[in-house]
């Protein structure tokens, strides 16, 4: 066991698929000399050389597509989109292209490209440098949608993503890569489409993804002072999704609620509140819950930026309004 | 007789009658296409190539298997002439299982990763990105001296991602032979209307300093003399070159298009240009082809295109099942 952060869980799952196969090679905008603007690729550039760590100019659009051609004959790149808000001026090339290629050729084409990209908000930065679209890649057919939450995750769900012969879009939180946790130092992979239950509980299932597990966590601590239990489930990838564990969760807690940190409107939380009624709505005590960050772009100022996004409070006042315990 | 004389040193007769047959190919598999699309045997968008055969005729024959054809949504004469069967073409257009994308990807989306035809993309531009990115591939596989031909209409210029593309071709010499197909409209807008630079484009890229040409494009010969120049200087490693081939398609943009946009008489003007006609005379001229040389292609490409017609009608439509398949690829390495 090594005990790091996540930045450095994702830096060592970089260095691997580097070391192990010569058809990666890394590209983003000052991923090399600079450093990586978030620094998960420090000191790549010495290591391995301009040839396999490619500052490119700010060309969304022709980088990401650069990478889904160059996986259409037969290298497997690894693109990093600064921030998931500079991925919509790549939208045509992920959406249009990496995603429906295989399909629309029939199976002749297979697009094994990971982008990596930075999401959420939560660090000042107003409306256009704090949201979070992992939610409309994962409603894409050919997308997968990774979002890891612990330094273990991280490593594991990228190991598969990199055997993965389709596009993912491997989102990471800005505020989680100072987060803590033990990595074992033996080779083990995550396999997609598997939620991660954080803590067991009994009375209410709290589900959530990327930077919103934490603050679920907080909501099951302090609902465990008020006697009430609580279950965090992870759900580790949006695409593809484990209803089966959410489902089994909630037939034993017969209550659900959603967190997600991006917008009510059009958000994820609204598609598994769905699927759970649809699965099991004679298990639930009650509708499905779902909190998210209010219809609004996100502001600069803290004391209003902090309205915006989900907390631990909310979630406890969801539970104990909704459910009356 | 400049070009007669001209054409005996730089082709022969069989030469000749392989790019005549193309390109009469292309013309009739198009016209077939129409006629199916007018009994509803072909739905959805047709965009038909007749007018600018000798822009794929005149290029594409000069690659080696091993380099790398994309382009856009008119893609049917690309396919055709990078060999895609007829057969299978045809049956793609009519939505059958037997198609090169098994009925999934129709006329705008054409596949053969087997002879390195790379599609058919249907989004303006869209196909841009990825001829860089497959060009990247082949610079960093290093054993290859490959080269990727990336077709594109005037329209797809005003683009973003044309732009960005330029930009990292040249900044990284990545091996494209970029082919700018200007049949005058994007749609129903005049390129002069759309392209501040007005009616020609290639000064575009020479301010992505990617070396740029401009010729007839209904003129075969000039086609392949020029790309053959641009495909070797590519291949050498010097980075990308431009070509802009001045056509223009005789019917409209698709099979929904009134073209009430253009004067019956700027037609006529172009008709009277025909890139197929004008090869048969050189190649008569010249006597590299006789006149019965010529009734036979026309004989040959007659009997394939209606086998391509019976086997696309007689061909099976997809199963149910494979509405759910390759959606994801096999996810194991």
């Amino acid at each position: 066991m090594t005990v790091m952060i996540l930045r450095d869980a994702i830096a060592k799952a970089l260095r691997e698929a580097l070391d192990t196969d010569d058809r990666t090679f890394l590209m983003g905008e000052d991923i090399g000399k600079y450093g990586g603007p978030y620094a998960v690729t420090k000191g790549f550039y010495d290591e391995y050389g301009e040839e396999r760590i490619k500052d490119t100019p700010i060309s969304e659009s022709v980088f990401v597509g650069a990478g889904t051609g160059a996986a259409m004959v037969g290298l497997r790149p690894i693109v990093e989109i600064m921030t998931i808000n500079f991925s919509l001026v790549a939208m045509d090339q992920i959406v249009n292209h990496a995603a429906k290629l295989s399909y629309m050729s029939n199976g002749q084409i297979s697009v094994p490209l990971i982008i990596r990209t930075v999401t959420g908000g939560g660090g000042q930065l107003g409306a256009t440098h704090s949201q979070s679209f992992e939610n409309w890649y994962a409603s894409i057919p050919g997308l997968r949608v990774v979002v890891p939450t612990t330094p273990y995750d991280a490593l594991g769900l990228f190991r598969t993503a990199r055997k993965d012969n389709n596009p993912v879009i491997f989102a990471e939180h800005s505020l989680l890569y100072r987060v803590k946790g033990e990595v074992p130092d033996e080779y083990y992979e995550i396999p997609f489409g598997q939620a991660r239950i954080a803590k067991t509980g009994e009375d209410v299932t709290l589900i959530a993804y990327s930077g919103m597990v934490r603050v679920a966590e907080q909501a099951a601590k302090i609902l465990a002072e008020k006697n009430i239990s609580a279950e965090v489930i992870d759900l580790r990838t949006l695409s593809p999704l484990d209803m089966e564990t959410l489902v089994e969760s909630v037939k034993k807690t017969n209550r659900a609620v959603v967190v997600e940190e991006t917008w009510k409107t059009g958000g994820f939380s609204g598609t598994i509140a769905s699927n759970i009624q649809e699965a099991a709505f004679d298990y639930l005590d009650g509708p499905v819950i779902r909190v998210n960050g209010p219809d609004v772009s996100a502001p600069y100022a803290k004391n209003i930026e902090t309205e915006m996004i989900p907390s631990a409070n909310w979630i406890v006042e969801a539970v104990t309004y909704n459910f009356g315990l | 007789m400049a070009e007669s004389e001209n054409i005996l040193q730089i082709m022969t007769k069989e030469e000749s009658s392989d790019l005549l047959y193309k390109m009469i190919l292309i013309r009739q598999f198009e016209e077939a296409s129409e006629r199916l699309y007018q009994r509803g045997l072909i739905r959805g968008f047709l965009h038909t190539y007749i007018g600018e055969e000798a822009i794929a005729v005149g290029s594409i024959p000069n690659l080696r298997s091993d380099d790398y054809v994309i382009g856009h949504y008119r893609d049917h004469g690309h396919a055709l002439t990078r060999g895609i069967d007829p057969k299978i073409a045809m049956a793609e257009l009519c939505g059958k299982a037997t198609g090169c994308s098994g009925g999934k990807g129709g006329s705008m989306h054409l596949f053969d990763v087997e002879k390195h035809f790379m599609g058919g993309h249907a989004i303006v531009g869209g196909q841009f990105p990825l001829a860089v990115g497959m060009a990247l591939g082949i610079k960093m596989k290093k054993e290859s001296d490959s080269v990727v031909m990336c077709f594109f209409g005037d329209g797809a210029v005003q683009e973003g991602e044309f732009h960005e593309a330029m930009n990292l071709a040249s900044l990284w010499k990545l091996p494209i032979v970029f082919m700018l197909e200007n049949n005058l409209y994007g749609m129903g807008t005049t390129v002069s209307r759309a392209n501040a630079g007005g009616e020609t484009i290639y000064e575009s890229a020479t301010s992505y300093h990617i070396p740029a040409v401009h010729i007839d494009g209904m003129d075969l010969l000039q086609v392949r003399e020029t790309t053959k120049e641009g495909i070797e200087k590519v291949r050498q490693g010097e980075g990308p070159v431009f070509i802009e081939s001045m056509a223009y398609r005789y019917h409209g943009h698709s099979m929904a298009d009134p073209t009430n946009y253009r004067s019956d008489s700027e037609v006529q003007e172009y008709l009277a240009k025909d890139p197929i006609e004008k090869f048969k005379t050189v190649c008569l001229e010249s006597n590299l082809l006789t006149p019965s040389d010529i009734i036979s292609i026309d004989d040959d490409v007659k009997n394939v295109i209606e086998n391509a017609i019976d086997f696309a009608i007689e061909s099976d439509v997809p199963s149910p099942e494979s509405l759910y398949t390759n959606i994801y690829a096999d996810p194991q390495v």
